[in-house]
């Protein structure tokens, strides 16, 4: 290992566990556990038999494997599909909260007592299969703002949730995204009524406690004409031996000169450094710009996960709409991440924009996979593409599949790509100007992910670039 | 340490790369406010000796000591070097993307004031300091916003060590090849610099390949390096000696004076 490496591979911070005494339900998975969980959260026929109808499609779907990247088989009855901690999910108040569900999220930087929450940012706290708490929800309900668990969307809001769910990603859009849909437990549900700008950050942050569990949580944004929403999602889990399961949907919908925009902070356990544990992260999120000069954002810093299979997309179906997407992927030790986005072009003028920053050290692999599509109407649509690399050591690897599929001969698309190695003559000017290695490498990497950090909400950019080992403050001050 | 002994004390330095051995013995002593220039054909290990003192990790030193302000410059990482104020200007100063001049200047003289037990100072502060900095050299402020020698033409990139030069305030200052690719109005304008530098507490090491930068900074000694060794010193008019007649008349049997 070289001496730059070293530097970047952290322990993982985040990997202790909560011992809380859980309901956890047997492994396996079959109609009667979803009729469990649909009974344990106390949901409408509909929502069971929608639930049914995804998971009798999943059985006859096959796992992909078209990725780049390679692990075991995963045995899909070998895992409980509901985990929550004992005392209910019926929280009237926060003082109903375990205490060691507060202490929990206090250590992983996630205050939610009254008194110590982050400024101006409402958060729902997500423990395995339950919401835990959700701040600010008086404050955001005076704007008309809904912002709760969706699992209680689904009881208090059954229009928006019926309309809406699945609209975006079917419940037969792919393999896990179908077990989503088959065994979700809980997520987010967004609405920002027309007109509104939502006046809070929203935040959800998802743990993983349980062992031999997955998560699998659902998430639905919805914009209304004219309103504006800035969404951020964090996660993390507790180091084990085993690989955990998480399988998550997100769908987004913006109407007319709506704009979403979605920050994600993944830091999902990555394994140890010969490969054992960590997460399995197959996620599925999808936005739609439905209405004219709508605008859908993904802001993505991943830096855990053992496997990442990822690819955020936009479908621009309004005209004047625009998609964006900014990543940030990092694999160290033997982490592997497929990842990228889909932008879907249908209506005229649409835009979009891609900027994808891969970060591989160790025995990493890396890989870039995104799709743009220009259909037959999209008239003089744009397309931005930026591919770029950085290596960190000699065996780790970085790969970039572009897939551009253009029926519009008025479109316009630009793609760029670049690799590049953090080298010791890089390392050593720094050192010469009084700067320690660390700090060295933390400015390299600091500027290559520069383009998308500064999408990030203010409150996190500091909070990604500590992940990658950057420190604002202090000696590079 | 007391102020006759030299800040900077070579003694039979042997420096190696990959096996290969480029310094064969280098003897050489500086003294606070001086101006060394260390000339020498191409392949003679000029900068080898430039990039040892400031502790590049590719060499490898097989022999010798070098003694600096009272420290064992050779135990010291670069960065320490760095922060006990030996500052090298590169033959090719190296890029990083994404990141401003003067962040990129801030961090570093930061680094040096932690170091020193200073307050760090804040991006305001150091914009004051700065801009009294570029006042001195005569300077605009164009070079600031722009990310760490990316996009720099030659001439700029070495501007732009002179300008870290200026803000990072080191005692022994090594200049390597810093004339090399520049046109003249470059070179005078860095020779400007380096002389509105100079100080009775600082002393400058020029490795240079040519006479023509000497002709704008006047130093107090020339030394010919020549084969890994030390093999002529004298003042200034050797340098003119050397540029009448080149180098090879030094090259075998000659003494070091």
């Amino acid at each position: 290992m070289t001496s730059i490496e070293a530097q970047v591979l952290q322990p993982y911070k985040y990997g202790f566990e909560t011992l809380i005494e859980s309901e956890i339900v047997p492994p396996g998975l079959n109609e009667d556990v979803i009729r469990l969980i649909s009974t344990k959260k106390g949901e409408p026929e509909w929502m069971l038999d929608w639930r049914l109808k995804a998971y009798r499609q999943w059985v006859r779907m096959t796992e992909p494997h078209w990725a780049n990247v390679r692990y075991g088989p995963v045995d899909y009855q070998a895992i409980s599909y509901y985990a929550a901690p004992k005392r209910g999910p019926e929280l009237k108040s926060l003082s109903d909260v375990d205490p060691k569900l507060i202490e929990t999220f206090d250590k992983l930087g996630i205050p939610i007592e009254e008194q110590k929450r982050l400024a101006g940012v409402a958060v729902d706290a997500v423990f395995d299969s339950v919401s835990v708490a959700t701040t600010f929800r008086a404050e955001l309900a005076k704007s008309g703002v809904i912002f709760c668990p969706i699992s209680e969307a689904i009881r208090e809001h059954p229009d928006l949730v019926r309309e809406y769910l699945g609209s975006v990603v079917p419940a037969n859009d792919n393999f896990f995204a179908a077990l989503n849909s088959a065994v979700f437990t809980d997520g987010s549900f967004v609405y920002i009524p027309k007109g509104v700008r939502c006046p809070l950050e929203l935040s959800t942050y998802f743990r993983i406690n349980a062992r031999a569990t997955g998560q699998f949580e659902r998430t639905l944004i919805i914009a209304d004409p004219g309103s504006y929403v800035s969404y951020l999602e964090g996660c993390s889990a507790p180091t084990r031996d085993e690989n955990q399961l998480h399988a998550a949907v997100v769908e987004l919908v913006a109407h007319d000169d709506a704009t979403i925009k979605y920050s994600t902070i993944q830091n999902w356990y990555p394994g140890d450094a010969e490969g054992r544990g960590g997460i399995y992260n197959f996620v599925t999120k999808r936005g739609k710009c439905a209405g004219r000069r709508s605008k859908i954002s993904w802001t993505q810093v991943e830096t855990g996960s053992a496997i990442t299979w990822k690819y955020p997309g936009c479908i621009l179906q309004g005209d004047d709409s625009i998609g964006e997407f900014y990543s940030v992927a990092v694999t160290s030790q033997r982490q592997q991440a497929d990842t990228g986005t889909k932008m879907i072009h249908l209506g005229r003028h649409t835009r979009s924009t891609i900027v994808s920053k891969g970060i591989s050290a160790g025995l990493g692999q890396n890989t870039y996979r995104g799709l743009v599509k220009i259909l037959k109407g999209a008239d003089r649509a744009r397309n931005y593409s930026q591919c770029d690399s950085m290596l960190i050591g000699d065996r780790c690897g970085a790969h970039t599949f572009p897939y551009i599929d253009v029926r519009n001969s008025t479109a316009i698309m630009e793609h760029e790509a670049s690799t590049s190695k953090i080298g010791e003559d890089q390392i050593f000017y720094l050192r010469q100007r009084g700067l320690s290695a660390e700090d060295a490498v933390s400015l390299i990497v600091n500027g290559f992910c520069k383009e998308v950090f500064r999408e990030l909400p203010m409150e996190f950019a500091v909070e990604a670039q500590r992940l990658l080992g950057i420190s604002l403050e202090g000696s590079v001050g | 340490m007391t102020s006759d002994t030299p800040m900077l004390e070579i003694s039979n330095l042997h420096v190696a790369i990959t096996g290969t051995e480029i310094l064969r013995g280098v003897d050489l002593a500086v003294d606070r406010g001086t101006v060394h220039a260390i000339m020498g054909p191409n392949g003679s290990g000029k900068s080898t000796l430039a990039q040892v003192l400031a502790g590049h990790p590719a060499y490898e030193v097989t022999a010798g000591t070098v003694r600096y302000q009272g420290h064992d410059l050779l135990e010291l990482a670069p960065e320490e070097r760095a922060r006990e104020g030996v500052f090298l200007a590169f033959q090719y100063p190296v890029e990083v993307r994404g990141i401003t001049n003067s962040y990129f200047l801030r961090s570093a003289v930061n680094a040096l004031r932690k170091h020193r037990g200073e307050p760090e100072l804040d991006a305001l502060d150091f914009l004051g300091v700065l801009e009294g900095k570029l006042k001195a050299i005569g300077w605009d402020d164009s070079f600031l916003n722009r990310p760490v020698n990316e996009g720099f033409s030659g001439g700029e990139k070495k501007r732009n060590e002179i300008l870290q030069l200026a803000v990072l305030e080191p005692t022994l200052a090594i200049l390597d090849e810093t004339d090399s690719g520049l046109d003249i109005d470059a070179l005078k304008t860095v020779a400007g610099a380096v002389n509105a530098l100079r100080r009775p507490d600082r002393a400058f090491l020029v490795v240079t390949h040519y006479q023509r930068l000497l002709d704008y900074i006047t130093p107090d000694f020339v030394h010919v390096l020549a084969d890994g060794r030390i093999v002529r010193s004298g003042g200034p008019e050797l340098a003119h000696e050397l540029e009448a007649k080149g180098y090879d008349w030094l090259r075998d049997g000659a003494v070091v004076s």
